[in-house]
């Protein structure tokens, strides 16, 4: 009898909590942002049919919504310059979504034309990251979106916010949960479906967290709520863990744990979609992903992307 | 030069956002929290390199100035099984003993324990588990004839005052039985706290739990055992360790193990990280505003360390996101 030890904790199904019943969302939908934030960050750039490859396999893997690229100036982030391509090369399956980052009006319309049926904007709820990283203020950026969330709505296409930031900034250190409330607030009222409340640089812990959306909670419905943690220092399924306990039930995650932080150097990426899975699945929570297929994914960027996963269940799981 | 002025800030960023702590977790988390650092021990026993004993020490007397108030030192186990504890007795004589912290080591069995009383140890710790099939494999006899074995050691360590921590493996998955009961968790503590082991370390050992588990596990175990007399000891193999510790901190447990720069492995899974970080444990109770007694600066000073000795990479993240690179 020669059990695989190496699949000991994906093979113990029945080991799902019977009390979690009532505490946590039946169902939470996983926002796979991997070919997206993941890649942006990562030092190699890979070739097209590469991330083609990566997203079709995702796809596969069961995931409800995958952040596909961001029509941005190759200028600024040249791992993203093949984003129409990109957009027109995936198998788009039914079911699924494919949205993509449109930081200003143009790159709308260039994604509308690539033929992308969901867009997403980013604010922050720090005026100086927002000035630092977008050259103007958090109130200014929200009037761009203005002409995006307009031209969205002629076009039936939903558009999701972001928001930087929320736990801890890196230019003004901590940031009100009342702050990160106006500016949720401020993103929904003007259109956004759903807001992603992102800790950008990793730096929060679960009382920050449950501080943070007491705040936004007074203002957003929490069904239209998204967290996105970064695992900068190791924070993120514990993060994670307290925003499911607050009824939030949309996640942020990226397979293999890919992306790093450009204010930590050495540091790790986002939450590996792999270990969210783990959790969520021993949570007995919802979620259509198929665990091998994912992990089959995040195997196959890490060799392209010549680098170790960063998620501990691939890492446990792989031959060695 | 601009960048260069720039680069420093950001690499202790984290550390800086340590100001920022809850005010909502009063009530909901315990006040402080006291942590047993496990990586001279749990962690080293499973690298791969052995390193020599004067670094050992060295590891130790670092922890010591880090302030951690528990740190378990080796194991008197026999070099047969465990080489890379051989050295415990000149470990044992040759750390500072710092007034205020414990230095308990393992004691598998009785030669064991007389062996550490020689050595000049004031605490030791047994070995359960929640696992018949593990129990067997592991150290050839049931979870009873386990039990009975202590005896002899407890007889005399409270004989010698020296008080007897008890750990009980696989609270949350075996990699022979599978699922584990919370019930049979419950027996097994309830038995090793009955015949006089003061704490009770329930160990995630092979890393397979996840929080609605623990939660289950902790709510059985409770109804056996004080919960000011549970730790928590969680394998990060599948990345759940943290989010497992945060679950049974809002149960009441006040007692967290952890091993520096997340040392150790999985002998189940090939591949696999080891204990939960102490770096980063430590750095998410001060965020919760919950007090541990432990400098991190030190802290992590101390994994560098033993990393280098080791020639591993940490596998914390708070260290990885500080280092200069």
């Amino acid at each position: 009898m020669r059990k695989d030890y190496l699949r000991v904790g994906l093979e113990i199904k029945e080991n799902v909590s019977t009390s979690s019943v009532g505490t946590f969302p039946k169902q939470v939908k996983i926002v796979e942002v991997g070919p997206r934030d993941g890649l942006q960050n990562e030092k190699n750039i890979i070739p097209t049919p590469m991330k083609i490859k990566l997203i079709d396999m995702l796809s596969e893997a069961g995931l409800p919504v995958i952040e596909a690229t961001s029509f941005v100036s190759p200028k600024w982030v040249p791992q993203m310059a093949d984003h129409a391509e990109v957009m027109k090369g995936i198998q788009k399956f039914p079911g699924i979504s494919y949205p993509v980052l449109t930081p200003n009006f143009k790159g709308f319309q260039a994604a509308v034309a690539a033929g992308a049926k969901e867009v997403a904007v980013f604010g922050a709820a720090s005026e100086l990251f927002s000035k630092k990283n977008i050259n103007c203020s958090i109130d200014e950026s929200v009037q761009r979106f203005d002409e995006i969330l307009k031209a969205a709505r002629a076009a039936s296409i939903p558009v999701r916010g972001y928001v930087s930031c929320v736990l801890g900034c890196p230019y003004e250190g901590k940031i009100s949960p009342a702050k990160v409330a106006e500016v949720a607030k401020k993103m929904y009222s003007v259109g956004c479906y759903e807001i992603s409340l992102g800790d950008t640089i990793g730096v929060g812990t679960p009382g920050i967290m449950k501080d943070m959306l007491s705040a936004v909670m007074h203002e957003v419905p929490v069904a239209a709520l998204a967290v996105h943690c970064h695992d900068t220092y190791g924070q993120a399924l514990a993060n994670t863990l307290m925003a499911l306990q607050m009824g939030v039930s949309v996640v942020d995650s990226s397979v293999a744990g890919l992306g790093g932080c450009p204010y930590a150097h050495g540091a790790s990426g986002n939450l590996a979609t792999e270990d969210l899975v783990y959790m969520l699945a021993g949570l007995g929570v919802h979620t259509g992903v198929n665990l091998q297929k994912l992990l089959e994914a995040g195997a196959f960027i890490c060799q392209a992307l010549n680098r170790r996963t960063s998620s501990k269940v691939a890492q446990a799981t792989c031959k060695l």
